[in-house]
């Protein structure tokens, strides 16, 4: 399926940039955003979630039909997770 | 020939890899939906006990949270580049990334091993043995209960998903070993790493929301 | 296995080679990767649980036909509508259609070998009747108790029944449904014949296809969910329980997340199933093939939106409850879309009044009662007053019994002389379908009206005034019971008397018509080369009448 190979190279600097990703999780914590700090944490944590699903999972170079899978399984969750709590937040 | 590993299913090769390819994507998506029950837990019970969450959340430690986390990455790197020397038709660069794959998904293990059994020993495994008393009136021990259930139950599947994706990789290197991979068949590689890279990604959302409540 | 053509002989007999005949053994059949032979081990797994489930229905409604509880202990009467409820829904409805038809005729219909994956289609047989062991064993060592639902905190922390094996039977075979659904939409996807893109597809593997959506998106919730339950009974750790800070009502939403698109799960196929049903026997093309094929898409996607309207009155927010009701109208708007385009289906066709075609006709009276009741649920006000009554349990019966049985019974006789080469007898047929519809509306429609006169459900008393509607849904019980009882003796009896039929007896639309009754184990001996629409009615071909 990937016809396409990707360069050592695209590996290594996306693992550089999860990494750094990871050092701004760490440092996150420091800034003081209140009841942000979840949205600044699960944004980032969502850049480096995208960065392996695009690359290390090669999405950005598969199929259509592959990419609407892989977007339909975390549109679902999301689903899940803003009926459920916009109940708990409507209460 | 590499006609003869079809399928009797399937018309050619291409339609193989397709197949499996999307097998395992679709197979991914239910594992999400898995997890998902999970962090709705999670997203319910943060909500309704803001103060324990965080408090317990700091009983853990965060550096080896973060550790682990640097780990689990590095071994979705080496999982790339396995399925990078599969492409490429290298037997040595594939088995050498798998046993790194292997190597750094078993020291995650020990590090959350340590982790957890340190936490037990301080009395944080909910149920019988829960000893934690809560020191200030803004939440209760059994709200730092609930905390703990999940952190328990959610890195417990997540470890358990470890556990199977290390039999999958003990199984592509004995397959590897045999010479079974080339340029033109190599599927097994590609579709055991997309569930390795999975299992990196739940974990890359289970560090901040389980080790980095509230900040510092 | 080599391919061989539908004339090739048996060595010995001179008889035609097909999947039937190809090995004898208990082996061949138990470790068989052929999509047919699967799908009959599910055929007779499936009718067996049927008529369990239908056991603990013919007690409970027996106890129901005297006002005080008199036949059984209140216990056992919970036990009996739980144990009827879960082998019906988990065991029953949620595998039949797909997992028999789905499993015999996908790869049939697209022009295929086999489906992608035939190993694991037969680990997820062998997972359900694993699931469905356990259950029985929970039903034979003393039952569960909690209804199907298993809400908390009950199912988690006071009951003392068989509730965890119970629940890990669920479990288990929700990886069954799972594994079926990923088979089905990745040979959808990849291995459809030459020529055949999705416009041309029948109908029925449309609605597979939205099925096999719901199954893997939904049954991973189920699953996680009830190891929850699980953890909070063996290990009396509360995340449900009130009383240690855990939410009864996050059991209810995780819960109702699955069960909710779980009941498209089960309807979605027989619609599928009813549209080849009602354009074979009026000899006409389907009116609006892809508002119906869009219909089936639409609703396993809108059924992910609407499970709050199970919990109205649980404690849920008010505001949740009302985008809920809103939702839920919504989603009945692709079911009714389909029914309009049966209907102007049947408009001006040759009908043909054989038995398949009346159960097709049945299931549209039917569903649309029962579709047009779940709008009064989904009515918030209205349903502060029937929630938990014998209103909810006619409008899911309608749906469920009228509908996705006769569906499913419908496909069965239809697809009949396909699978096993040989005709069932006609007359009994109709006389059995006929029997049906008529017991099944004796049994079901006093329900409404108990229900809105305010009789709970789940109870086995009630007040005097409401024992002639008891009465009145007990003897239609007994024929439907008697009914259901006919098809398996007569269909037993078709497989060593019933006239041998060619490849296409009905005359039908399909690629399944154009290989031998039964097919050969490699289903085609060429590939088939796709030109034509899914429905090319009217035919030429001779409809051979029995």
């Amino acid at each position: 399926m990937p016809q396409h190979i990707l360069p050592v190279s695209t590996y290594l600097l996306i693992f550089a940039a999860l990494l750094a990703l990871l050092l701004a999780t760490v440092g996150a914590q420091y800034i003081e955003l209140g009841p942000y700090n979840i949205l600044l944490a699960l944004t980032i944590a969502i850049f480096k979630a995208v960065l392996v699903v695009l690359y290390f999972m090669h999405v950005r170079f598969s199929s259509r039909l592959t990419w609407i899978f892989a977007s339909a399984a975390f549109l679902w969750l999301g689903i899940l997770l803003t009926f459920v709590m916009a109940d708990y937040l409507m209460r | 020939m590499a006609d003869t590993l079809v399928a009797h299913q399937f018309d050619d090769m291409d339609q193989q890899r397709d197949a499996a390819s999307l097998g395992m994507w679709i197979f991914l998506a239910t594992e999400v939906m898995f997890f998902g029950g999970l962090f709705a837990a999670y997203a319910v019970y943060r909500w309704s006990y803001p103060a324990a969450f965080a408090e317990a959340s700091h009983q853990l430690n965060a550096l080896l949270g973060a550790a682990n986390t640097a780990v689990l990455l590095t071994s979705s790197l080496c999982m790339a580049l396995a399925v990078h020397a599969a492409q490429t038709g290298s037997r040595r660069r594939l088995m050498l990334f798998l046993a790194l794959t292997m190597i750094l998904g078993s020291l995650f293990l020990v590090i959350k091993g340590y982790e957890w059994s340190h936490e037990i020993h301080l009395g944080l495994l909910p149920g019988a043995t829960f000893t934690y008393v809560s020191p200030s009136p803004a939440f209760s021990a059994t709200q730092v209960e609930m905390y703990f259930m999940l952190y328990f139950l959610m890195t417990g599947v997540h470890g358990f998903h470890m556990i199977i994706g290390l039999c999958l990789l003990m199984y592509l290197m004995v397959q590897a070993f045999r010479k079974r991979f080339t340029p033109d068949y190599f599927a097994p590689v590609e579709v055991i790493g997309l569930y390795w890279h999975f299992v990196d990604v739940v974990w890359i959302f289970l560090f901040p929301l389980l080790y980095l409540i509230g900040s510092k | 296995m080599q391919s061989v053509s539908p004339t090739a002989e048996l060595p010995r007999t001179g008889r035609v080679l097909n999947y039937l005949n190809n090995g004898y053994t208990a082996r061949s059949w138990l470790l068989s990767t052929d999509h047919k032979r699967v799908a009959i081990l599910y055929l007779i797994s499936v009718t067996l649980f049927f008529f369990a489930g239908g056991a603990a229905a013919v007690l409970f409604r027996l106890e129901l036909m005297t006002p005080p509880g008199d036949l059984v202990q209140p216990e056992t009467y919970n036990k009996l509508f739980t144990l009827h409820g879960i082998i019906m829904v988990f065991f029953f409805l949620i595998p039949s259609i797909p997992a028999v038809l789905g499993n015999f005729l996908v790869p049939l219909m697209i022009g295929a070998r086999d489906l992608a994956f035939p190993r694991l289609n037969l680990l997820s047989w062998y997972v359900f009747i694993a699931g469905g062991t356990l259950t029985m064993y929970a039903a034979l060592a003393g039952g569960v108790d909690t209804g199907w639902t298993f809400y908390t905190p009950y199912s988690s922390m006071f009951a003392k029944t068989h509730v965890t094996a119970a629940a890990l039977g669920v479990f288990i075979s929700g990886f069954s449904s799972i594994l079926t659904g990923l088979n089905f939409i990745v040979t959808i996807h990849t291995m459809r014949a030459p020529g055949l893109h999705w416009f041309r597809l029948p109908l029925f593997i449309w609605s597979i296809y939205a099925t096999s959506l719901i199954m893997v998106l939904g049954t991973p919730v189920i699953a996680v969910t009830i190891l929850l339950v699980g953890i909070e009974r063996i290990w009396r750790i509360g995340i449900f329980d009130p009383s240690l800070g855990g939410d009864p009502i996050l059991f209810q939403h995780l819960f109702w997340f699955y069960s909710h698109p779980a009941v498209y799960i089960m309807i979605l196929p027989g619609m599928g199933v009813i549209s080849e049903l009602i354009t074979c026997f009026s000899r006409k093309r389907i009116f609006g093939y892809s508002f119906v094929a869009f219909a089936s898409i639409a609703i396993a996607v809108l059924g992910f939106l609407v499970w709050g309207h199970h919990m109205f009155v649980s404690g849920q927010s008010m505001y949740a409850g009302m985008v809920f009701s809103f939702l839920s109208f919504f989603v009945a708007v692709p079911s009714a879309v389909k029914v309009f385009n049966w209907t102007a289906t049947l408009y001006r066709g040759s009908i043909l009044l054989q038995t398949p075609m009346l159960y097709a006709m049945g299931f549209i009276g039917l569903f649309t009662l029962g579709g047009l009741t779940g709008l009064f649920l989904a009515t918030l006000a209205v349903d502060v007053h029937v929630h938990d009554t014998y209103f909810v349990v006619a409008h899911f019966h309608y749906i469920m019994v009228g509908g996705m049985v006769m569906a499913y019974l419908g496909g069965i006789h239809f697809w009949w002389p396909k699978m096993t080469g040989r005709m069932y007898p006609e007359w009994w047929g109709r006389l059995s379908a006929l029997i049906i519809f008529v017991g099944f509306n004796l049994t079901f429609f006093p329900q409404f009206i108990l229900g809105y006169v305010g009789m709970p459900r789940r109870y086995y008393a009630y007040p005097d005034e409401f024992q002639v509607l008891n009465v009145m849904s007990s003897a239609g019980a007994s024929i439907l019971g008697a009914g259901y009882l006919i098809p398996l003796g007569y269909l037993l009896w078709s497989l060593k008397y019933g006239k041998l039929v060619g490849e296409n007896p009905w005359g039908a639309s399909g690629l399944e018509w154009q290989t031998s009754s039964p097919p050969p184990t490699e289903n085609f001996s060429t590939t088939p080369q796709v030109t034509q629409p899914a429905y090319t009615y009217p035919h030429t071909e001779e409809l051979l009448l029995g």
